[in-house]
């Protein structure tokens, strides 16, 4: 029997590649961090003034202030990323909701909350919020650090919305007749058949997504909250020491490139894996 | 709406339905009747409209002008209620589509459970039965992917039955198939045919077509250009064009 019918190619999954700013977080650059790191260390060191204790003493006795700064950031990294998150599931399926002005309003403010530089969104949260607020009868304080987490979750919404809207588009559509034909509604296959498969796809660029939150949580010493680059300020002011400067800001920049670079090869793996299958 | 619809009427009927894509006609008049327990084939070349058809009958695609009525419900009507429509209409599709990310048994099971709300004991009940039914008992917890193409196939249809529809259309079902497995998949729908299920089929498989259907429709160009019963069909078809098709693919 002839066949000279066309047949339907197997669906190729689609990268969801997407335009976020891709991950710097190489081992190649780590070699590089560490050489300029101990470049510095040791060019601070012949710089020194008899009598002065040594760079490297220096830095590892404000090691565990640091490292307390450094916590904040990753407690506003997490944070962040879990308002975010919710934020963004519920935006991105009003990207994809059937109502015109759904869509419309929920376009509009993913467009706004993508394109605005993150500093300005931190600093409208740190002026336009106020310090505190009353919770049934209670007085709820809210500390620079839990306002600049807002400032940090808006642009996370608007990013994990576009995933989900790029996500549930690039799922082939007889997902959506083959659900329909079971006379499944609208919302349920979305929640049955269609986001459930969308979270594999969703899974590398949100990590991605999660690793430059964590570099830009210090954004948030400029609105004056003490995490991890605020008191490496402090500790160089009160070291008074111009040597320590540049050895200083790139240890900091170690702890930041030693937290995000597991994150930032676990995601390449996983994009790998699911490229294959 | 008309719900006096008894058995003695076409469990689907169809008449004058037309259907465009922007410019392009691609049903242009076609009028088919069904009876409950019978089984048709509808061949003819690509781009005939066939597969448009079939989803025009569960309202997956909205039809232009023309009614279509399953057991007495009009499709054709603004105030459709999709889902009920549905419930009484199965669909096998040509890239089987199966839910990937669930197990064949959770795959058969997740309509009934979720849309028609019924207890999971029976239910599960039911699509081991099913998955019986069709062969596959053994292959309750692979995933698709785990699955051949015909084994595949025939998950879908279990799966679509788990509804217990009223009737089932098969869109191309075995076009996607290696050869060697897309007799088992016609054996499963033969099976259905002759337990009585009423059947709607999309096939270029003739021989197939010519041993399980009570009526063959010939469509070219969105209309029928000729229809009869099997042995009438294929040994003196009166039209040229349907003629010229069945010597290209016989």
């Amino acid at each position: 029997m002839i066949s000279n019918l066309p047949v339907l190619k197997p669906f190729r999954l689609q990268s969801t590649a997407h335009d976020l700013p891709g991950s710097r977080f190489t081992a190649r650059n780590g070699i590089l961090l560490l050489i300029a790191l101990m470049l510095s260390i040791f060019v601070g060191e012949a710089q020194a003034g008899p009598g002065t204790p040594s760079i490297l003493a220096t830095i590892l006795r404000w090691t565990p202030l640091l490292a307390q700064g450094f916590a904040l950031n990753i407690a506003m990294s997490f944070l962040a990323m879990a308002i975010g998150t919710v934020l963004g599931l519920a935006l991105g399926l009003g990207l994809i909701a059937v109502t015109r002005p759904v869509r419309a309003i929920s376009w509009l403010i993913t467009q706004f909350f993508r394109n605005a530089p993150w500093l300005v969104l931190l600093f409208y949260c740190i002026l336009l919020m106020p310090f505190e607020v009353r919770i049934g009868g209670a007085i709820v304080p809210l500390p620079g650090w839990a306002k600049s987490t807002v400032g940090l979750a808006l642009p996370v919404m608007a990013n994990v919305a576009e995933l989900v809207r790029g996500a549930v588009q690039s799922m082939p559509s007889g997902q959506w007749e083959a659900a329909e034909a079971l006379a499944f509604a609208r919302l349920q296959t979305l929640r049955l058949v269609i986001l459930p498969q969308c979270v594999k796809r969703m899974t590398p660029p949100w990590m991605n997504l999660y690793a430059i939150v964590v570099v830009a949580t210090p954004l948030t010493s400029i609105v004056g909250v003490s995490e991890a680059m605020t008191l490496t300020g402090d500790i160089l002011s009160s070291e008074g020491r111009t040597e320590l400067l540049v050895p200083m800001y790139l240890y900091l920049l170690t702890w930041f490139f030693i937290y995000c670079y597991p994150i930032a090869r676990a995601t390449v793996a996983l994009e790998r894996r699911f490229q294959v299958s | 709406m008309p719900s006096g619809w008894t058995p003695a009427q076409p469990l689907i009927r169809m008449r004058d339905v037309h259907k465009k894509f922007g410019a392009a006609t691609v049903i242009n008049g076609i009028s088919i009747d069904v009876m409950k327990g019978e089984v048709i084939c509808i061949i003819g070349p690509s781009g005939a409209g066939k597969s448009t058809l079939l989803r025009c009958i569960n309202a997956l695609v909205p039809v232009d002008s023309g009614s279509i009525t399953v057991e007495g419900q009009e499709v054709n009507d603004p105030k459709l209620d999709k889902l009920k429509l549905r419930r009484k209409v199965g669909m096998v599709f040509q890239q089987y589509n199966l839910f990937p990310h669930r197990t064949a048994l959770a795959n058969i099971m997740m309509a009934p459970l979720h849309v028609l709300k019924r207890d999971r004991v029976e239910v599960e009940a039911e699509a081991r039965a099913l998955m019986r039914k069709v062969r596959l008992d053994g292959k309750e917890h692979s995933y698709p992917g785990e699955l051949s193409g015909g084994q595949q196939q025939r998950v879908a249809i279990a799966r679509s039955l788990a509804m217990q529809p009223a009737a089932m259309l098969f869109d191309e079902v075995t076009a996607a198939l290696d050869p060697e497995t897309v007799k088992e998949v016609l054996v499963t729908i033969r099976e259905l045919a002759e337990d009585g299920m009423t059947c709607v089929i999309v096939t270029h498989e003739m021989g197939f077509a010519r041993e399980v259907a009570d009526q063959i429709y010939f469509t070219d160009r969105g209309v029928v250009v000729e229809h009869g019963p099997p042995a009438e069909f294929f040994t003196n078809c009166r039209d040229e064009r349907t003629r010229r098709f069945l010597s290209q693919i016989l």
